[in-house]
């Protein structure tokens, strides 16, 4: 039977070519979506905009928590960021069982993509989603004078940092909700997990006056490892702990291994 | 079955296709060909196990048993050779309504890996065939019902696929939106040479459009052939309801589960 139309057979460089446009071409369909509707980011920029002004103003105060030269405000705001982008991103997989019971997912599951492209556009998505969080805290910074660093290298390392960590957790999502396989099974793990990922993380204390146990922890929790990077690139003053190399291989690794799981797992979500 | 198959290698062949939830056997046994070029129906009662084989024809679900093959391509060794040789339509309204009927195209034909060079001209050409040009660039969520279901057509057909599959495809359509979409499943046939597949439940479109039916019944086909001479083995005054009920009417109550039916009350509900 002739194939008319239809992409031919690839070698290895064609396949990664065609791998990186299936993956854009998702993530691009969600930044048409977001262009166009745009109230859920406003939506979303008020729990952290409550992290700062509340939390972080009260805290700041009190000085309970070292934070070396910079104060408590400048500490947590990348931590802030962090999170925020998490709970976009842990969130993420319902859409998944919601494309499913559209019958989206089982068109895409049809064509000829591969399913670990259809993982990292959603992935991808996310990123997108996690980037105009991203904006709008650094406009809370302003507004708030914390000492933001604004070198093109800086931001640019922040914009990567906030896409790598949403596509990771965002990926982790997707393959619990490739399990779990119903919105309200999903909307349950997704609770419990939320809070202590955020909680084992460096997000709003430093590793330094963490027991140990909680130390170990937060050294495994892959939010830790963003929070640490976008501390360096995003305030003035910011250290890393980890180092900025460790930092990406932790999330790029965790990336690829995740979206190998989930590409595995895609189709058990339609069957 | 047709006599077109014994000219040219069948679109689709199933040999022994077994697909198993557990101690449940969803589909039995199937073996059936269809002829390249043809329009096949796949009808039984809710739980027969039509979608379950469409899942396995789309290479979405693994067969527990036997072999099946879709454009000349073994679903299980070769599945993106399948699925660039398909067109797949679910049977819920799965166009994206936030985005335009333009750029829900766009989005399968790079899926579906056209060429920068093409993929204008064959958008164009799908929207055209399928009668929508004037609101490619409105967003999906005003489309009627059926201009929803020959938005879906058209995403799956760009690339030119050899076999169509289609799952139930004018449910909860009206009476006008469904004779629309009957005409446009011919000229896919009739101007791009489409194997057609679909699963329904409506007897007056399996009569209209398929050149073969085969009646399904928990997993087993129960009944093969035209739609005449089907009729023609009930009773002579026999429509294609009657047949439908010989064959399958004694277990209606038995198939189906809360999703195929949750399934199809949604797509009915968001039709209106």
């Amino acid at each position: 039977m002739p194939e008319r139309g239809a992409r031919p057979a690839a070698s290895v460089d064609v396949a990664i070519l065609n791998f990186v446009r299936d993956t854009l071409a998702l993530a691009d369909v969600e930044l048409h979506k977001l262009w166009r509707d745009p109230l859920e980011l406003l939506t979303r920029a008020i729990q952290p905009a409550l992290w700062l002004l509340i939390f972080g103003q009260v805290m700041g105060r009190l000085k309970a928590i070292p934070t070396g030269n910079m104060s408590y405000l400048t500490f947590m705001t990348p931590g802030i960021l962090a999170q925020s982008v998490l709970f976009i991103a842990i969130f993420y997989g319902i859409s998944v069982i919601w494309e499913r019971d559209l019958g989206i997912l089982q068109k895409l599951l049809a064509t000829p993509a591969p399913r670990s492209a259809l993982v990292l556009g959603k992935a991808l998505s996310a990123g997108v989603r996690g980037l105009s969080q991203g904006f709008i805290i650094y406009l809370l910074a302003l507004a708030l004078h914390i000492p933001l660093r604004f070198r093109v290298g800086a931001i640019a390392g922040v914009a990567g940092f906030i896409i790598l960590g949403s596509a990771l957790f965002s990926t982790f999502s997707l393959s619990v909700a490739c399990l779990v396989r119903t919105r309200e099974r999903f909307m349950g793990v997704g609770q419990v997990l939320t809070m202590p990922l955020f909680f084992t993380s460096n997000a709003i204390y430093p590793l330094s006056i963490m027991p140990p146990w909680l130390r170990a922890l937060s050294k495994a929790n892959p939010l830790s490892y963003q929070v640490d990077a976008l501390r360096v690139l995003m305030v003035e003053g910011g250290q890393s702990i980890f180092g900025l190399g460790k930092d990406f291989t932790v999330l790029f690794l965790g990336l690829v291994l995740l979206v190998l799981i989930t590409a595995k797992l895609y189709p058990n979500v339609v069957q | 079955m047709d006599q077109n198959a014994e000219v040219a290698p069948p679109a689709v062949e199933t040999v022994g296709l077994t697909r198993r939830f557990g101690s449940l056997t969803a589909v039995s046994e199937l073996s059936l060909q269809v002829a390249a070029g043809s329009i096949f129906g796949l009808l039984g009662p809710n739980g027969a196990g039509k979608t379950t084989t469409i899942k396995m024809l789309t290479t979405m679900l693994a067969p527990s048993a036997g072999t099946a093959r879709v454009a000349g391509f073994d679903v299980v060794r070769h599945p993106v050779e399948v699925r660039r040789s398909m067109g797949y339509v679910s049977q819920m309204l799965s166009a994206d309504g936030a985005l335009t009927g333009y750029e829900n195209l766009l989005l399968f034909a790079r899926l579906y890996g056209i060429s920068r060079r093409l993929r204008r001209e064959r958008i164009l050409d799908a929207l055209e065939f399928m009668g929508l040009s004037e609101s490619a660039n409105h967003l999906v969520r005003n489309y009627s019902g059926g201009m929803i279901r020959r938005l879906e057509i058209a995403e799956s057909m760009m690339h030119r696929p050899a076999v169509l599959f289609l799952d139930e495809p004018t449910v909860g359509l009206d009476p006008v939106a469904r004779h629309a979409v009957w005409g446009h499943l011919r000229g896919l046939r009739d101007q791009y040479g489409a194997t057609i597949l679909m699963t329904t439940h409506d007897m007056e479109e399996a009569d209209e459009l398929s050149e073969t039916i085969a009646i399904m019944n928990l997993g087993h086909v129960v009944a093969i052939g035209s739609p005449r001479s089907l009729k023609a083995e009930v009773g002579p005054q026999a429509n294609l309801d009657d047949v439908f009920i010989h064959y399958a009417g004694g277990s209606i109550e038995q198939g189906g589960n809360y999703r195929d039916i949750a399934r199809t009350r949604r797509t009915a509900s968001r039709l209106g």
